[in-house]
C-alpha cells in the first residue's frame, strides 16, 4: 500500500553472540569450585575459597553466608549468580518468617533443607535449574544438621560433604580422616590439597561454623603454599623435556 | 432494626414519601421490615456498624454448641451434633486439618467445608514446603484474613460459620476461636454455637481449674459444660456428642500416636467419659439462665 521496501538490516538479536534473555540463566557462566563441609562435636563446619571464575578470568567473592536470624549456614559451587539469589531469597524468606510474624516460630536447618529442595526442584522442572550445589548445616533445638542439595534436587544428610573437584580429592580424605580430632586443621589441609590440583581455586579461603553457641563466619584467610616441588614436574617448570 | 437506627436518612425519606398514598405504604413497609444499612457489607450503619457481618454471626449462633478447653498437656473439643430428624444422620461437627491441629464448627457447614478445605491445604503446603507442621496461629489467622475480606469488599458475603480450633505445635495446645467478622483469638476456654452463654458461664466458673486438669477432667468438665446449652428435655449421649483430643494418650484411649495426633472420639468410645459426668443440677441452683429459651433463632443485640 504505497510502502516503500525496508531495506534488509540484520536484527542484532539473531547473531551468534545473543541469547534470549529468559534462556541466560540455563548454563552457568561464573562459577565457583569446591565447598567442604563436616560435622564435629559441637556443629557443622563448612569451608570454601573466595573464588568466583569467569572461564580462567578470577575474581574474587564470599561463596559461604550465613542465615539471620542465624539457624544456619551454607555455601555453593556452580554458578555464583544463582548463589547471590539464593542468598537474597533466603534474606526474604527469613524476613517474613521472623521480622514480619514475630510469634516464636523460626525456620531451622530442616525446614531450610526443605524449602531449599523445593525451590531446586521447581526450578529443574522448569528446565532452568539453579545450576549449583549447595552444602550446608545448622543447629537449633541441640541438634546439629548437614544438609546437600543439587542442581538435580537430589537431597541427602551426611557426617561429611563436598562439591565439585572435592568430591573426588576431598571427600574420600574427609571420610578418612572424621574421627580425627582437630576439625580446622582437617579443613586446612583439604584446601590445600584441593588448591594444589584444582585450577580453579584460590588460596584465600573462609571457614564458617554453627554449633550451640550460633555462627561464626572467619574473614578472608590466606593458606600458606609451597611451591618448590614444582620445579620437578613435567610441564610448570624449567624442564624442556 | 428498629427506626431509631436509621437517623437523620428517615426524615428525608418520609417527607418524599407524605406525596403518594402508595409510596406511603411501600416506603411504611421498607421501614417497618427492613434495614435501609444491611443490603450491603461494604456500608456502615449510621451507628458504625456493619449490619452483614452481624448476621453472619448470628448464623453461627443457629448451628448447635461446641465448646473447646486447654490444659498445660491437652486441648480438647466437645459438640453437640444434631439430625434432621428421626430418620437422619447426626450431622458432622468436627474436622480433622492436620495430625496436630482439628476444628469444630458452628454454622453453616457448606461453608465450614470450604475453610476447613483451605486449611487442609495450607497445613499440607507448610509440610511440602517447609516440612513442618503449620504453626496454629498462622493457620488460625490465614483464614481470618480470608474471612476479613469477605467483609469489606464489594459483592461477597461473610462465612456463616465460625470455629474452634485446636492445635498443638512446640509452645505446647492452643485453642482459638474464629468468627465470621475476621477475628480470632486464643482462650483457656470458649463455647460457640446456640445458647453457647450458657456454657461459657459453666467455663468461666471453673477455667482455673483447667490448666492443671487430666484429660478426663478436662472432658468432664467439656461434657458439663456442653450440657448446659441443650434444650430442657434433651441430654447428651453417644449418638449426639463428639469430642475432638489433642494430647498424648488418656486412660481409656487405645492407638494414639506418641506425638497425641488430633482424634475424634465419636459413638461408643465416648461412652466411659458420659458416665463420668455428674448429675445435672436443678434449675434453681444454677447460677444464669439461658439468655434464650426454647427459641433456636436467637435475637440480635439491639
Amino acid at each position: 500500500m504505497g510502502m516503500p521496501p525496508t531495506p534488509y538490516t540484520p536484527d542484532p538479536r539473531r547473531s551468534q553472540a545473543w541469547i534470549p534473555f529468559n534462556t541466560r540463566s540455563e548454563q552457568p557462566i561464573v562459577t565457583g569450585t569446591s565447598v567442604l563441609a563436616l560435622t564435629y562435636k559441637d556443629g557443622i563446619m563448612l569451608a570454601g575459597d573466595n573464588l568466583a571464575s569467569y572461564g580462567s578470568l578470577a575474581c574474587s567473592a564470599p561463596r559461604l553466608s550465613v542465615t539471620i536470624p542465624s539457624y544456619t549456614i551454607f555455601g555453593a559451587s556452580g554458578n555464583m549468580s544463582d548463589f547471590q539469589y539464593l542468598q537474597h531469597d533466603l534474606d526474604n524468606l527469613i524476613i517474613q518468617e521472623e521480622v514480619t510474624a514475630q510469634d516464636g516460630h523460626q525456620l531451622g536447618p530442616k525446614q531450610i533443607h526443605k524449602y531449599l529442595s523445593q525451590v531446586f526442584y521447581a526450578r529443574r522442572s522448569k528446565m532452568d535449574s539453579l545450576w549449583k550445589s549447595v552444602l550446608g548445616g545448622g543447629f537449633k533445638d541441640g541438634k546439629r544438621f548437614l544438609l546437600f542439595v543439587d542442581l538435580l534436587s537430589v537431597t541427602y544428610t551426611v557426617l561429611t560433604l563436598a562439591t565439585c573437584y572435592g568430591v573426588y580429592i576431598a571427600q574420600p580424605l574427609l571420610r578418612k580422616a572424621f574421627e580425627g580430632s582437630e576439625v580446622r586443621k582437617i579443613k586446612e589441609d583439604w584446601l590445600h590439597v584441593l588448591f594444589y590440583r584444582d585450577p580453579r581455586s584460590t588460596n584465600q579461603y573462609q571457614i564458617t561454623t554453627i554449633s550451640a553457641a550460633g555462627p561464626t563466619i572467619s574473614p578472608s584467610l590466606k593458606l600458606e603454599t609451597e611451591w618448590s616441588f614444582a620445579e620437578s614436574i613435567r610441564g610448570y617448570g624449567p624442564q624442556t623435556q | 432494626m428498629s427506626l431509631c437506627m436509621l437517623g437523620p436518612t428517615r426524615q428525608c425519606v418520609l417527607g418524599r414519601a407524605a406525596s403518594s398514598n402508595t409510596v406511603q405504604f411501600y416506603l411504611a413497609n421498607t421501614i417497618m421490615f427492613r434495614n435501609t444499612y444491611d443490603s450491603d457489607n461494604t456500608v456502615f450503619s449510621p451507628q458504625g456498624r456493619l449490619h452483614q457481618v452481624e448476621y453472619a454471626l448470628e448464623a453461627v449462633k443457629q448451628g448447635s454448641a461446641a465448646v473447646g478447653l486447654r490444659s498445660k498437656t491437652h486441648a480438647v473439643l466437645l459438640a453437640l451434633k444434631r439430625s434432621t430428624g428421626e430418620l437422619a444422620s447426626y450431622q458432622q461437627k468436627m474436622i480433622r486439618i492436620d495430625d496436630h491441629v482439628g476444628i469444630a464448627i458452628a454454622g453453616l457447614t457448606s461453608d465450614a467445608r470450604v475453610l476447613s478445605n483451605f486449611m487442609r491445604q495450607q497445613a499440607m503446603s507448610s509440610r511440602m514446603v517447609f516440612n513442618r507442621p503449620i504453626p496454629v496461629n498462622r493457620l488460625v489467622s490465614t483464614i481470618a484474613d480470608k474471612a476479613q475480606v469477605n467483609t469489606q469488599e464489594y459483592g461477597r458475603r461473610p462465612y456463616g460459620v465460625g470455629f474452634l480450633v485446636i492445635g498443638q505445635d512446640h509452645t505446647g495446645p492452643h485453642l482459638y476461636e474464629f468468627s465470621p467478622s475476621g477475628t480470632s483469638f486464643e482462650y483457656y476456654a470458649i463455647s460457640i454455637g446456640a445458647r453457647s452463654q450458657s456454657a461459657k458461664t459453666y467455663l468461666e466458673k471453673h477455667y482455673e481449674e483447667f490448666a492443671e486438669s487430666s484429660l478426663e477432667d478436662l472432658i468432664r468438665h467439656g461434657l458439663h459444660a456442653l450440657r448446659e446449652t441443650l434444650q430442657q428435655d434433651k441430654e447428651l449421649t453417644i449418638n449426639n456428642t463428639s469430642i475432638g483430643i489433642l494430647g498424648p494418650k488418656g486412660e481409656h484411649e487405645k492407638g494414639v500416636t506418641s506425638e497425641g495426633s488430633f482424634r475424634i472420639l465419636e459413638g461408643e468410645p465416648i461412652d466411659v467419659y458420659l458416665k463420668t459426668m455428674e448429675p445435672k443440677v436443678t434449675a434453681e441452683s444454677a447460677s444464669a439462665p439461658a439468655p434464650s429459651s426454647g427459641d433456636e433463632d436467637v435475637q440480635m443485640a439491639e
